[in-house]
C-alpha cells in the first residue's frame, strides 16, 4: 500500500519534471534541430520536428562565409587569456586572506566584491577612450584585460571560499618542516586545491565567453569573439534561419558541455559563498 | 598564528589584486564624474568647456529618461516576478524523488549556459517572429491571429527571453539551499498532520527567505544592466530602452559624452543603492 503510494509519486514527479524539463530545454533542442535543415525546411508550414532531410551544409556555410573559426579562436583566447591571468592574480591573495587574515581582510573582500557592482555603462565611455589611446580598440588583449578585471573580484572569491576549507594545520606543519613560503604554496596548498581551483577557471571561463557588454562594444572585425559573430547575425538577409541556427550551436554547445560539469561552482561563484 | 614575516608576504600577495582592482575602479570612475561635468561632444568640438550641473540636469528632464526608468523598473521587477516564483516552485519539485533527475536538473539548468546574443536572436527570429515563428505557429494552430511580439509585446517579450536566462539561476541556488533543509523537521510536521501548503509556507518558505534574497539582489545588479537583448532585439525601439541602454546610446550613438556619463553616474548611484544590501547579508555570512 504505502509502497504503490510512492510509487505513484515517482510517477507524477517524474512526468512532470520531465515535462517542464524539455519546455525549458526546448529553445536549444529547436535551434539544434533547426541547424540540420535547410533553410526552405527551417521556415515549412508546418513546423517540421524530426522528418526533414539531415544536412550538415549550413554548417560549412557558415565556417565559409564567416570564418567561424577566427571568432571562435577570439572566443577561446579572450575567455582562456583572462580566466588564467586572473588565476595568477588572484591564487597569492586569496591565499593571504584566507590564512592570514587580518582585521581588514573581510573590509576587502566586500570592497572586492563591490567593484563587480559597478555597472558597466557607467564605464563606458572611459574605457572606449583609454582603449584608443593605448591602441587597445579591438584587440585580442584589450579584452583579456577588461574580462580578467571584471571577473577578478569572483576568482579571488571563489578561491577564496575554497582555500578557507583547507586545514591550516596541514600548512602549518609544513612550515614546521621549514617548507619556505614558496614550497608551501607550490607543493602543499595547490595540489590540495586543485579541485577549487579547476571550478573557479571553469565558472569564469563560461562567465568569459558569454559576456556580451564589453565584447560588443570594444571590439569591430579583428578582436570580435563569438558574442559579436552571432550578434552581426540581428540584420536579416533574406532566409537564415537554418544558418543562424548552426552558427548558435556552434558558439554554445562548448560551453553547454562545460556548463554541465560546473552546477555547483556556479552557485558558490555566483553567490559569492552566501548560499552552499 | 601568523609570523610577522608571513604577515608581511601576505601584504604583497594580496597587492596585486587590490591594486588592479582599486585601479579598474578609481580610474574611468573619475574620469565618468569628470566627463560628466563637462560639455563633451567628440564629433562635435570635443570638450566645450565646463556646464557644472548641466548634464544632471537635462538627463533627467530629458523626455526619454522616466519612459527608460519605466520600463527598466518594468523588466526587472517581471523577471524577478516571474523567475522567483517560478524558482521556488521548481526547485521544490527538482527536490522529490524521480527518475532521471540529474538529467532534468541540466535540461532545467542550460539556458544559463547559452550566450544572451543567441538566446535573444533565436528568440527573436524563431519563435516570437510574427510570420515564421514557432508561436505564430501555434497561434495560428488554435486559430489565433498571430502576434508581433517585439512591436506590439515588446517589454514583455523580452521580459520572457530574460526571464528564460535567469530562471535557471534562480532554481539552482532555491533548489542548494532546499536541499540544506533539515527534513527530519518535515517529516516530524508531516506526520503531526500538517498539510502540503502548511508545510511549505511555514518550514520550506522561511527556511528559503535568505536565498530568495540573494538570488533577488543578484538578479537585480545584472537584470539592471541587460544589453545584448535589447541590442539584438528591439535596439532600444518600441518602448524597450532601459536606463543603461539609454545611457549607451547617448555616450556612443549620438556621441554626447558630458550627458551620457551624467546618467552613467545615475545608473552607478542606482546600483550600488541595491549592493549596499546585498553586501550586509553577504558580510554577515563572512562573520559565521
Amino acid at each position: 500500500m504505502a509502497k504503490s503510494f510512492t510509487n505513484q509519486r515517482m510517477i507524477i514527479n517524474t512526468v512532470v519534471a520531465w515535462g517542464i524539463g524539455l519546455l525549458i530545454f526546448f529553445p536549444i533542442l529547436w535551434t539544434i534541430l533547426t541547424s540540420f535543415k535547410t533553410e526552405a525546411q527551417a521556415i515549412n508550414d508546418p513546423p517540421l520536428f524530426l522528418g526533414f532531410d539531415w544536412t550538415l551544409e549550413n554548417y560549412s556555410i557558415v565556417q565559409e562565409r564567416s570564418d567561424y573559426m577566427r571568432f571562435l579562436m577570439n572566443s577561446v583566447i579572450i575567455a582562456g587569456g583572462s580566466t588564467l591571468l586572473g588565476i595568477v592574480i588572484a591564487i597569492p591573495a586569496a591565499w593571504s586572506m584566507a590564512f592570514v587574515p587580518s582585521r581588514r581582510t573581510k573590509d576587502i573582500l566586500l570592497w572586492m566584491l563591490s567593484t563587480k557592482m559597478l555597472p558597466a555603462v557607467g564605464v563606458l565611455y572611459p574605457i572606449y577612450l583609454l582603449f584608443i589611446k593605448f591602441g587597445l580598440l579591438d584587440t585580442r588583449l584589450g579584452l583579456v584585460i577588461v574580462m580578467m578585471l571584471i571577473n577578478l573580484p569572483i576568482i579571488v572569491w571563489m578561491l577564496y571560499t575554497y582555500f578557507r576549507e583547507i586545514p591550516v594545520e596541514i600548512l602549518e606543519a609544513a612550515r614546521m618542516d621549514g617548507a619556505s613560503l614558496r614550497e608551501e604554496l607550490i607543493y602543499v596548498l595547490t595540489p590540495m586545491a586543485i579541485p577549487g581551483i579547476a571550478s573557479t577557471v571553469l565558472l569564469n571561463f563560461i562567465l568569459a565567453w558569454n559576456e556580451a557588454f564589453w565584447t560588443l562594444n570594444l571590439t569591430a572585425a579583428k578582436a570580435a569573439p563569438l558574442t559579436a559573430f552571432i550578434a552581426s547575425y540581428s540584420s536579416p538577409e533574406g532566409l537564415f534561419y537554418a544558418k543562424l541556427s548552426a552558427a548558435s550551436t556552434m558558439a554554445i554547445a562548448p560551453i553547454l558541455i562545460l556548463g554541465w560539469f560546473s552546477q555547483k561552482q556556479l552557485v558558490r561563484g555566483l553567490t559569492f559563498g552566501a548560499v552552499k | 598564528m601568523a609570523t610577522q614575516q608571513s604577515r608581511s608576504a601576505a601584504r604583497i600577495m594580496l597587492a596585486p589584486a587590490v591594486i588592479l582592482l582599486l585601479g579598474w575602479m578609481l580610474v574611468p570612475l573619475t574620469m565618468t564624474l569628470y566627463f560628466s561635468f563637462k560639455k563633451y561632444l567628440p564629433l562635435r568640438g570635443g570638450d566645450l568647456g565646463w556646464a557644472g550641473f548641466d548634464n544632471y540636469v537635462r538627463f533627467v528632464t530629458s523626455s526619454a529618461f522616466w519612459p527608460s526608468i519605466q520600463s527598466t523598473l518594468i523588466i526587472v521587477i517581471g523577471v524577478l516576478l516571474i523567475t522567483v516564483v517560478l524558482g521556488v516552485l521548481l526547485a521544490q519539485l527538482l527536490d522529490q524523488p524521480m527518475w532521471g533527475q540529474g538529467i532534468v536538473r541540466i535540461l532545467v539548468i542550460a539556458p544559463f549556459f547559452v550566450m544572451p546574443t543567441v538566446s535573444a536572436l533565436v528568440w527573436k527570429n524563431m519563435f516570437m517572429d510574427p510570420v515564421n515563428g514557432l508561436l505564430a505557429h501555434l497561434w495560428k494552430f488554435f486559430g489565433a491571429q498571430p502576434v508581433e511580439w517585439l512591436s506590439d509585446a515588446p517589454l514583455f517579450s523580452i521580459i520572457m527571453i530574460v526571464s528564460w536566462q535567469w530562471l535557471p539561476f534562480a532554481t539552482l541556488i532555491l533548489l542548494t539551499a532546499i536541499q540544506s533543509l533539515d527534513s527530519e523537521q518535515l517529516e516530524a510536521a508531516e506526520m503531526d498532520g500538517a498539510p502540503v501548503l502548511a508545510r511549505f509556507g511555514y518550514i520550506v518558505l522561511p527556511h528559503l527567505s535568505r536565498a530568495i534574497a540573494i538570488v533577488i539582489l543578484i538578479q537585480t545588479i545584472f537584470l539592471l544592466s541587460i544589453f545584448a537583448e535589447i541590442f539584438v532585439t528591439t535596439g532600444g525601439a518600441f518602448g524597450t530602452r532601459t536606463l543603461t541602454y539609454l545611457i549607451f546610446q547617448r555616450v556612443l550613438e549620438s556621441q554626447n559624452v558630458g550627458l551620457g556619463s551624467a546618467g552613467g553616474v545615475y545608473a552607478i548611484v542606482l546600483a550600488n543603492i541595491v549592493a549596499y544590501f546585498l553586501m550586509r547579508i553577504v558580510g554577515k555570512n563572512l562573520d559565521a
